[in-house]
């Protein structure tokens, strides 16, 4: 069955995501168009969404205030909702290490936030992707903005994405997190891998 | 039913946002421009101490602007305006994990220099300081840390994106807590934006010459009607009120300088416009941002300032 996708548009770069998840519906991959999720209303049906990069500070700030955090874990946690963190996105999705911003705690495996310094050590590479799925060339153009790094990863989940030998980007059941922007770039191959990515009640 | 001039107002003024997903032109660098989009829908807020950046922080400010002096204040007491004092900058790095950015006068890249070295996250090449240059902008492409530059138009703009800016802002006018300027900026920019949009090809060697702009920003401007960066409102935002008001008119995030630390409960205030940035479509929410803000700043009137004090008009 195909899901109905939408991207938390609360601050951060959401359009570029939209944009990606309109093409994988034009291409009959999902069921509406891509939803932007903006208050707690937004997330009824959803079965994917993507909280995409931007501060995660500031996201995690308005989620609070909006009331939302805790019905996107409930969804989440009843499996009706996969979710897909980008950079602050997979900031938040993360385990808890007693830094700001307090992370929602879905992914067993811990971000160090700036991780790679400041914005002038930003940058762009050629990542090693492991889609099973994928049989076209295995690179993927990363690039990693004031970008956060995977400190542990837990048992349960699975490297997608390399940066030579560090993970960049990883897998668990419903979930998908990564520390760099695959929606900047036209390659849509993660997101299709998201939008495939099963929930409970299907 | 009745017309909601919000829920028409995306598409209408989207002409002013920064393309997305089309390939950059010459010249310009996803990482750099990619930061700027990070900060999209957020408030980069001014602040001038340390408690002040990590009430910004606490406020959910997307990012800080560490100066001396707030416009306001600048315009009151004169005087040259310079970067702020580094070891400042350095605290406020220090006390904050959002990102910092810092202005340097227009021309001096001598002061973008030490900015950089000092590993600000964006430089803003700002009017609000005084002019360091009579003639040039700092050549932006050379430097690795990405710049924001003020705008009152569309020619002014590409000029900047032309020296390597990988943000706009408009110039509004700075520590007035006046939002015509702004307003004025934006929809002008829109406007040259929409008519570009349907210029034939063949007259727009005859437009860029008219707008003394790079022709290939002109011609990515008319073939995509958006700009290659993203564009933000600056320059007399007081209230949560003026910011979902400029979110509305296409900016993209807002920049407040005055209008927090100026009003007479900055936590507060700070909180109130964060909330109505971020839902800008739902005048609900931003009727409940109003309640929650102390009073604003006084504010100027624009005929009160005389046309040699207007910051807008510095800037090449």
């Amino acid at each position: 069955m195909r899901g109905i996708a939408g991207v938390l548009c609360l601050q951060g770069s959401s359009e570029p995501h939209l944009a990606r998840l309109a093409e994988l519906f034009a291409a009959g991959e999902l069921a509406q168009p891509p939803r932007e999720v903006r208050q707690q209303r937004d997330l009824d049906g959803l079965t994917h969404l993507i909280l995409p990069g931007g501060e995660s500070t500031t996201i995690r700030h308005l989620l609070d205030l909006f009331g939302m955090t805790d019905d996107l874990l409930a969804r989440h946690r009843d499996g009706r909702l996969c979710l897909f963190g980008t950079c602050a996105g997979a900031i938040l999705l993360a385990a808890d290490d007693g830094t700001r911003p307090k992370r929602l705690a879905l992914l067993d495996a811990t971000l160090d936030r700036n991780a790679y310094g400041r914005q002038v050590d930003s940058f762009s590479e050629a990542l090693t992707l492991e889609l099973p799925e994928e049989h076209g060339a295995p690179t993927f153009h990363g690039v990693f903005i004031r970008a956060p790094r995977f400190t542990r990863i837990g048992p349960g989940v699975r490297v997608v994405a390399r940066r030579g030998a560090e993970p960049v980007l990883v897998e668990a059941p419903g979930l998908l997190a990564g520390t760099f922007h695959p929606e900047l770039t036209r390659d849509l191959r993660i997101h299709r891998h998201f939008v495939a990515l099963k929930v409970a009640t299907h | 039913m009745q017309r909601n001039p919000m829920q028409d107002s995306p598409k209408q003024h989207d002409g002013a946002r920064g393309a997305d997903d089309t390939p950059l032109p010459h010249g310009l660098d996803e990482v750099k421009i990619g930061l700027a989009r990070m900060l999209k829908g957020g408030v980069i807020m001014d602040v001038t101490t340390v408690e002040q950046a990590k009430i910004a922080e606490d406020a959910g400010a997307c990012a800080v602007m560490a100066l001396e002096r707030v416009p306001s204040d600048i315009r009151k007491e004169g005087g040259v305006a310079r970067m702020a004092s580094i070891d400042m900058i350095a605290r406020i790095q220090q006390a904050v994990t959002i990102p910092v950015m810092a202005k340097a006068r227009i021309g001096h890249f001598v002061e973008a220099q030490v900015l950089e070295t000092l590993g600000v996250d964006f430089i803003d090449e700002s009017e609000v300081l005084t002019p360091a240059d009579p003639e040039n902008h700092i050549d932006k492409r050379a430097f690795k840390v990405p710049f924001v530059c003020g705008a009152t138009c569309l020619n002014e703009a590409l000029r900047r994106i032309g020296e390597g800016a990988a943000m706009l802002r408009t110039k509004g006018e700075a520590g007035t807590g006046n939002i015509i300027e702004a307003v004025r900026h934006l929809r002008l920019i829109q406007k040259t934006i929409r008519e570009l949009s349907v210029t034939p090809t063949a007259e727009l060697m005859h437009r860029a010459k008219e707008l003394q702009a790079p022709f290939h920003l002109v011609e990515f401007v008319a073939k995509h009607g958006k700009l290659p960066v993203p564009n933000f409102a600056a320059g007399g935002i007081a209230t949560p009120a003026d910011a979902a008001l400029v979110m509305a008119l296409g900016a993209e995030a807002v920049f407040v300088g005055s209008g927090i630390f100026k009003s007479d409960d900055p936590a507060k205030t700070a909180a109130a416009i964060v909330k109505a940035t971020a839902q800008w479509r739902d005048p609900a929410v931003i009727a409940q941002a109003c309640r929650e803000t102390g009073s604003a700043m006084r504010g100027l009137s624009m005929e009160s300032i005389p046309e040699g004090e207007r910051l807008a008009t510095r800037g090449w």
